[in-house]
């Protein structure tokens, strides 16, 4: 590598471990990076609505009412029932990370 | 397009250049001009390579931004925000899989809590103090360990360790001196059964030194037993908290014995461990008084464990200040180091090992993996700071550990299940922090210890900066951290 330059044990064995072999190029594979997930279903993100994931599947269809919930109020405007997390629930979702692993933890919020 | 995007990552400055310290994978880098600039740009969010190019075009080529941002995408400091297919959970658990030990994994320190009986009452010990978890007033621990359950540790810990050649036993309290008839007979039944079968056993152990005397002494130096000083510093900060029951001070006692031990046993480096109040934080002033004053070969600090609201609690300014005072003695560990001196600061040093070989945790510390605490009547805990609690125990010497347990406890303190933790670029040297101490502050071990982030953080960059003066400046120093063999997790 030209800018970087290892310096620790690990960052030298990243180095290493990641140095591409010059031939069959075509069949290696880059790992999949965790992108920031938007949660399924919302017409403003570009997603043919309910019935199938913008992937065109259809797998993640039976959804659980929470994740309605926090789907139109991060994907997009939808005056759905949910904490305002402006002025009364600002940690509402501290908890949900990403929210196809963490959805079971957004809590129901009493005013 | 696709965009840009910078990964959990910390910039720091060394020696007169920038560094980046990965998160997760807990690599260093040093940067050259472009990809520190451009790693900078994508700070503020993320951006095509077109507008990179162009942000940076007065500063470098398009071809210099392409090929800069793909070593940096190669070791993961950026990454790309294409749209890629949902991942759908794995069909059982519905998380995707962490990485958890196997269960027969091997012991490599045993934590023996030969007493839970002390001759000090130090305010804020969390053994006895008003945040203790192990009931030891109503008799149903026994105050001291058998000889009968000392030797059943030892078979357990030999069959524990497995194929490791060297098992580490440490003794541990209360104060671990007034059981020293057991823990004699302890060393001379392990080195005779280690011996039968072929493995080693090294030996440690922590006192307040008030019990120290010369047939003792002599017997932990011809032992090469390692010792562990806990105390505070000169006479008026050791005596505001480290008391005996009458409420009198330890200093005047343990003054002359700690200079003997330190004048007779010279097998071993013998360090201190100090515990950090909100009424001292006069850091370099302890750190003088025990290392030159006394001799002490090193000087470890920890904050005291205690819940928030008493008295000797740490505050959030507190933790501030201790961080500036800690800074202040790391700069005289690094000009020491520099020239190939030996200092003595043991935070910075056990800090830069994990951060040479580029340490990352799932788990905060060993306990429950390689380290285990043994209580006074054969059960295992967590650790040496749960020893005797029911709520942590891993089965008993006896009968063994309790697999399940343990991988039920592993299984739900993992980092991912830590969802502060997620995006903090410290996380692979923090892991959410100190099991006991969350306990005590949050009244759960799997709590991150959030009272203390910007805390780590802060030393965590000091430790990195260090570590980056030293790979630039004097690189032959960190050769010491390559292949170092696993020592006995220090405990306190």
């Amino acid at each position: 590598m030209k800018h970087l330059t290892p310096i620790n044990q690990k960052a030298a064995r990243i180095e290493r471990e990641t140095t591409a072999p010059d031939d069959v190029v075509g069949l290696q594979r880059t790992p999949v990076p965790q992108q920031p997930h938007f949660p399924l279903g919302c017409s403003l993100v570009f997603s043919p609505g309910w019935e199938a994931d913008r992937t065109g599947g259809t797998a993640g269809l039976c959804q659980p009412v929470e994740r309605d919930l926090f789907d139109c109020h991060i994907g997009c405007y939808w005056p759905a029932h949910v904490p305002d997390q402006l002025n009364h629930a600002p940690s509402w979702t501290s908890s949900c990370a990403a929210a196809q692993k963490d959805w079971r933890k957004i809590d129901l919020v009493f005013p | 397009m696709s965009m840009w995007a910078a990964r959990d990552h910390h910039r720091f400055e060394a020696a007169g250049r920038p560094f980046v310290y990965l998160a997760p994978s807990a690599a260093v880098f040093a940067l050259d001009d472009p990809a520190d600039r451009i790693l900078a740009s994508l700070r503020h969010g993320p951006a095509t390579t077109q507008e990179l190019a162009g942000r940076l075009s007065d500063q470098m080529t398009g071809d210099a931004v392409e090929q800069t941002l793909s070593e940096l995408a190669r070791v993961q400091a950026v990454s790309k925000l294409a749209p890629v297919p949902i991942e759908l959970p794995p069909a059982a658990g519905g998380t995707r899989p962490k990485v958890i030990p196997l269960a027969q994994f091997p012991l490599s320190t045993m934590v023996l809590n030969v007493t839970n009986q002390c001759n000090l009452s130090c305010t804020y010990c969390y053994e006895y103090g008003e945040d203790k978890i192990v009931d030891t007033q109503n008799g149903r621990k026994p105050k001291f360990m058998s000889e009968e359950t000392a030797r059943q540790s030892v078979e357990f810990m030999l069959r524990e360790s497995r194929s490791n050649p060297v098992a580490h036993l440490t003794f541990f309290g209360g104060e671990t001196l007034l059981n020293f008839p057991v823990l004699r007979k302890t060393i001379d039944y392990a080195r005779r059964r280690a011996a039968e079968l072929g493995k080693q056993v090294d030996f440690s152990l922590t006192t307040n030194a008030t019990l120290l005397k010369p047939e003792i002494i002599e017997f932990l130096a011809e032992e090469q037993v390692g010792v562990t000083i806990s105390i505070d510093g000169p006479r008026e900060v050791q005596d505001k908290f480290r008391v005996f029951h009458n409420g009198s001070g330890s200093y005047d006692v343990v003054e002359p014995k700690i200079r003997e031990l330190l004048a007779r046993h010279r097998s071993r480096p013998i360090g201190a461990r100090v515990t950090l109040t909100s009424a001292g934080m006069d850091v370099r002033r302890i750190f003088n008084h025990l290392r030159h004053e006394i001799g002490f070969w090193e000087v470890g600090f920890a904050p005291v464990t205690t819940a928030a609201n008493r008295e000797h609690a740490i505050s959030n300014d507190g933790y501030d200040l201790m961080l500036e005072k800690f800074r202040d003695l790391a700069d005289e560990f690094l000009a020491l180091s520099l020239e190939n001196r030996h200092h003595g600061f043991s935070n910075v040093k056990e800090t830069l090992a994990e951060i040479h070989r580029g340490m990352s945790k799932a788990f905060p510390c060993g306990a429950g993996l390689g380290l285990l605490g043994v209580a006074t009547d054969g059960d295992v805990a967590l650790c040496h700071r749960f020893a005797g609690s029911d709520a942590h125990r891993f089965g008993t010497v006896h009968d063994g550990i309790d697999t399940a347990a343990r991988q039920a406890f592993l299984e739900s303190h993992h980092i991912d299940n830590k969802t502060d933790c997620h995006t903090c670029w410290a996380r692979p040297l923090c892991a959410g922090g100190c099991y006991h101490e969350a306990h005590v502050r949050y009244g759960e071990t799997s709590h991150p210890n959030l009272h203390y982030c910007e805390w780590i953080r802060g030393w965590t960059d000091t430790c990195l900066r260090i570590y980056g003066e030293l790979s630039e400046r004097n690189p032959a120093y960190l050769r010491q951290f390559d292949d170092q063999p696993a020592e006995a997790e220090r405990v306190s």
